[in-house]
Order: C-alpha cells, then structure tokens, then sequence
C-alpha cells in the first residue's frame, strides 16, 4: 500500500491533457511523472483485499486488435475491469474485418455502439493516428506496427524506476538488445529513457539496427526519435558491461523477410542474453523483456527465470500502468480538434 | 474576496481537544478504535487528535490516511482528474470502530465516498464522523458524530480550513466567492 508520503507539495501541479495516448513523444516529462504517480496508487489498489474501484463506472472501453496479443489486451481489459468500466473486447479474427470491413467503417461502428475509450492494436504503423481523425473518445495505443507501443515502454520506465536505487535514471546504463528495426518497444522506450536521463545503448545486428545510428548520433532536439542522444551497437558486450538494466526483444519471426538473420541459431550465438553475457553487467542488474520470449533465441531460459529477471514484475507493472492511463485520458475533456499534434 | 476569520490556531487547538474526549468518552475507552483522515487536510487533523488522545488517555491510536480520489462520483464532471494523494491504512479494518476525520463537512458528497473507500478495504464495527467545521448545506443524509464549529454559510462562501503542516499556520476562514469557477482545495 502507498503512503502519504506521495502527496508530496507542489505534487498537484500537472495535470493531464491529452485526449489522446498513440506515443510517449508529445508526453512532457513532468507528465510521464504524473503517470508514475498514478501507476503507484493503482499498484496500492492492486495490493487490496477488493481490487476494484468504482472510478470509471459506467465508461465503455473497447480493445480493439487487429494483431495477435494475449498479454497486452488481457492487461487493458483488467485494468479497465479494475477501474470498474464495462469492456468490450473485439478481436477482429472473428469480427467483420474477415468481411472486409474497412478500419474507419469499424470505428464508427464501434462509436455508435457506445464506444468511449478505444484501445486499439494494428499491424500498420500509424493506423491510430487515422482512428483518432475520426473516432470522438479516446484512442490508447496498444501497439502500431514498428512505431510506438507507449504503455510498454511506460511500465518498462515503471518497472526500471522500482528496482535502480533511489527510482532516479539519470546516469543509468539501460542496454536494448534484439530486434530493434522492428520494435515499436525499442522506439516508444528511446523516447521515455532518453527524457529520463538514461545512458541508453541499442544493441543487435546491423540489419536489425537499420537507421537507428542515424538518429542516434545526430539528435537536435526534433524530428528524430528521443529527447537526447543514445548509442547503436552490434558489440553485445559493450552494451552490456556494466549496465543497470539490460532488456532483451523479441526477434518477430513473423517479419524476418529478406535474409535479415542468417539464422536463428547464428543469432542466439551472438546476441543471446544468456548468464555469461548477463555477468558482464552490474551485480545488482536487472534483466527484462515484454515477451513474448522465444526461449533459446534471444534470451536462455535460465537468465528468463533467474533472480535478476523482472519479467513478471513487468507484467504485473502493466495492469497499474494501463489503469493509470485509463484513468487520466477518461478525464481528459477537450474537444475534437484541439490537439492538433496529438 | 473578503476574508474573515471564523477560527484562530487556539480556538482549532481547543476544538480538537474537545473531539478528542468526546471520541473516547462515546466510545467508553479507546478499546478498538482508529482514526482515518481523508486527503489532505483531513490527515495532520486525524494525527492531531490521535496526538490528544495520547496525551490524556496514555494509549496511541492508529492512523491512517484515505484518498477519496477513485470513489467520486463526479469524475465525469470535473476539467480534469484529480491528482490521487495516497491512502495509507497501516492496521487490520474489520471490527475497528473508525472515526473519519476531514476538514470541512459541506455536501456529504466526500464522506459517502469514503465510507465506500473504507468499507472496501474491510468491515468496520462502525464508522462515526469528526469534522472541524460543519457548514450545512447537506446533499445527503450524513451528519457528523463529533463537530469542532458549526457554522452557517451560504453556499456563495468559501470554507477555507488552513493548517499548519500544509499552509505555515492554524486558521479557518470564510469568504465569498467572486467568480463561480473559483472552489477552494478543501472546501467540497
């Protein structure tokens, strides 16, 4: 349970404005603190005999999901259930997608089904910048192709802030390891790291790293993802040694086309976080991953599991996270139009 | 606006004391009891009758803070959602006799949201009500156990409880309200 001592002075000072959520890069960093904050009462709601509140009842959310996910709508749909709102949960497999229903047809469907708040998951990178154009709630992105998945990279800052002593990431090594050309977790996390004053490092093949030095070294304040500058690296141990976190990603199977891995065994042979790599970071190091994991690939199942691992953590972290999320867009009210840059 | 003073520091002193010997004397002892302040400045009032009850009972109550933030029933209402201050409830609910202590009883609307804050976390044998200020204008049907001043207001007039811990000094003041947007912190 929290205590009071988050009611600190001069806490009340930011408020929330967005009407929408589809990446961390319009979040200022005393908003990203409110969302911390807020994630720290939800955790204390969860640490309850009852874990509901009555804060968003009667508000209709719908998760809409265009790609496989199990944990990421499980997590929205409890936290919303949390909250006390009524779910509707639409994975388009078995909806009229299949009959060629058009993503804008969808969402005024949805709208005129009541919809209020639309947590939406599509394999096409800026799909929810479209679905905010026309949708009148809410949009909270659940993920977009290669581009953001802001409530990740959100409970991954949460998570990070709990176990670095002193939950202050200035100064911190955080290494990225994996697939990060397709990560929309690696770029949502460039954002909220950087503004957290990481010293991040991003780490995999230079197929899979693909523009990512560009960014990376010619930062100047707009345009390129993060609010400073990070490092791009294939030399896994020097992203490794001595890091404070060190986050391994998915290698998506389903979007290596192309001859970007020679394998998935030369892969793990070089970049798999496994306990030899793990011992060149810091002994009080913690590792993550937002899963699905490929066991064997990029992570060996024993670091998956070790005393190092947060995994789970990050997974409870996210049911908080979403809840806080949910809780401050619902209370968002500024018309349609007045967020011009969302 | 114009303030005027309807309080001192002395007089606040006075009125918490007097609570304090009604909560124990209703309660015939300080067998089972806990005192819950609600967010904020319910909270330094709370530890300050706990304080009193130490002082001339020899036993210390728990105290405990509530956030109401998450049980209003007016979130759709207001610009935007109100900052969440903590709820700390650091013993055992069920059985406790619990004494709700806030600022300024105004429309209910706030002790009903706590009574269901509460009873979330457990049973209480009961829950009985101490505010600093009664003001009136009750929406619904609550009323305090243990009152530090009942006074008469019109609902144009601001409330505005000032404590130490948060504002320098102990004082309660009312003015009237100039423009309709304006609420003061405590005062809902």
């Amino acid at each position: 349970m929290t205590t009071v001592a988050s009611a600190a002075p001069g806490a009340s000072t930011v408020s929330w404005h967005h009407r929408h959520l589809i990446d961390v890069d319009v979040v200022s960093w005393p908003e990203i603190e409110l969302i911390m904050r807020t994630t720290e009462e939800m955790k204390g709601i969860l640490a309850r005999p009852i874990r509901k509140v009555p804060a968003l009842n009667g508000r209709r959310v719908t998760t809409l999901f265009y790609e496989a996910s199990t944990r990421t709508r499980v997590s929205f749909e409890t936290a919303a259930r949390n909250l006390s709102a009524d779910v509707v949960s639409i994975a388009t497999a078995t909806s009229s997608v299949t009959k060629g229903e058009s993503l804008v047809d969808t969402i005024r469907t949805l709208e005129a089904l009541g919809a209020e708040i639309l947590v939406m998951r599509h394999s096409v990178s800026g799909a929810p910048y479209l679905a905010a154009e026309i949708f009148g709630g809410h949009v909270l992105n659940g993920g977009d192709g290669w581009h953001a998945h802001p409530t990740q990279a959100l409970l991954d800052l949460y998570t990070m802030r709990e176990h670095v002593p002193g939950g202050d990431l200035r100064g911190r090594k955080v290494a990225i390891v994996g697939d990060i050309l397709h990560s929309r977790v690696a770029r949502s996390n460039i954002w909220t790291l950087t503004a957290a004053g990481a010293e991040l490092w991003l780490c995999g093949p230079a197929t899979l790293l693909r523009g990512m030095d560009r960014w990376a070294g010619a930062w100047s304040g707009g345009a390129i993802p993060g609010h400073g500058r990070f490092n791009v690296t294939s030399d896994i141990d020097a992203a490794v040694r001595d890091a404070d976190v060190v986050m391994g990603l998915r290698i998506q199977r389903e979007r290596m086309q192309g001859g970007l891995l020679p394998s998935l065994r030369e892969y793990a042979a070089m970049f798999q976080l496994n306990a030899e790599r793990v011992s060149l970071a810091k002994p009080d190091a913690i590792v993550m991953h937002p899963g699905p994991m490929n066991e064997g690939v990029e992570i060996a199942p024993d670091v998956a599991i070790s005393g190092r691992s947060v995994i789970t953590d990050q997974v409870a972290n996210g049911v908080a996270v979403r809840m806080a999320l949910l809780y401050l867009l619902a209370g968002s009210h500024e018309p349609a139009h007045a967020e011009a840059a969302l | 606006m114009t303030d005027r003073q309807i309080m001192t520091g002395d007089e606040i002193r006075r009125a918490i004391v007097r609570i304090s010997h009604e909560i124990v004397e209703k309660q015939a002892g300080t067998q089972g009891l806990a005192l819950v302040g609600i967010q904020r400045r319910g909270v330094p009032l709370a530890k300050r009758i706990a304080d009193a009850i130490e002082e001339h009972e020899g036993v210390r109550l728990p105290v405990g803070a509530l956030d109401i933030t998450f049980y209003r029933d007016d979130l759709s209402l207001v610009a935007q959602q109100p900052i969440v201050k903590g709820t700390d409830l650091p013993f055992d609910l069920n059985g406790a006799t619990v004494v709700l202590v806030d600022d300024v009883l105004y429309t209910g609307r706030t002790i009903r949201c706590a009574m269901d804050a509460l009873i979330d976390f457990g049973r209480p044998r009961a829950i009985r009500l101490a505010v600093l200020i009664d003001r009136g204008h009750r929406e619904l049907p609550i009323r305090a156990d243990h009152v530090g001043k009942n006074v008469p207001t019109s609902r144009e007039e601001i409330v505005q409880v000032r404590v130490a811990e948060f504002d320098g000094s102990d004082e309660v003041s009312i003015a009237r309200q100039t423009r309709a947007s304006e609420t003061a912190p405590a005062d809902r």
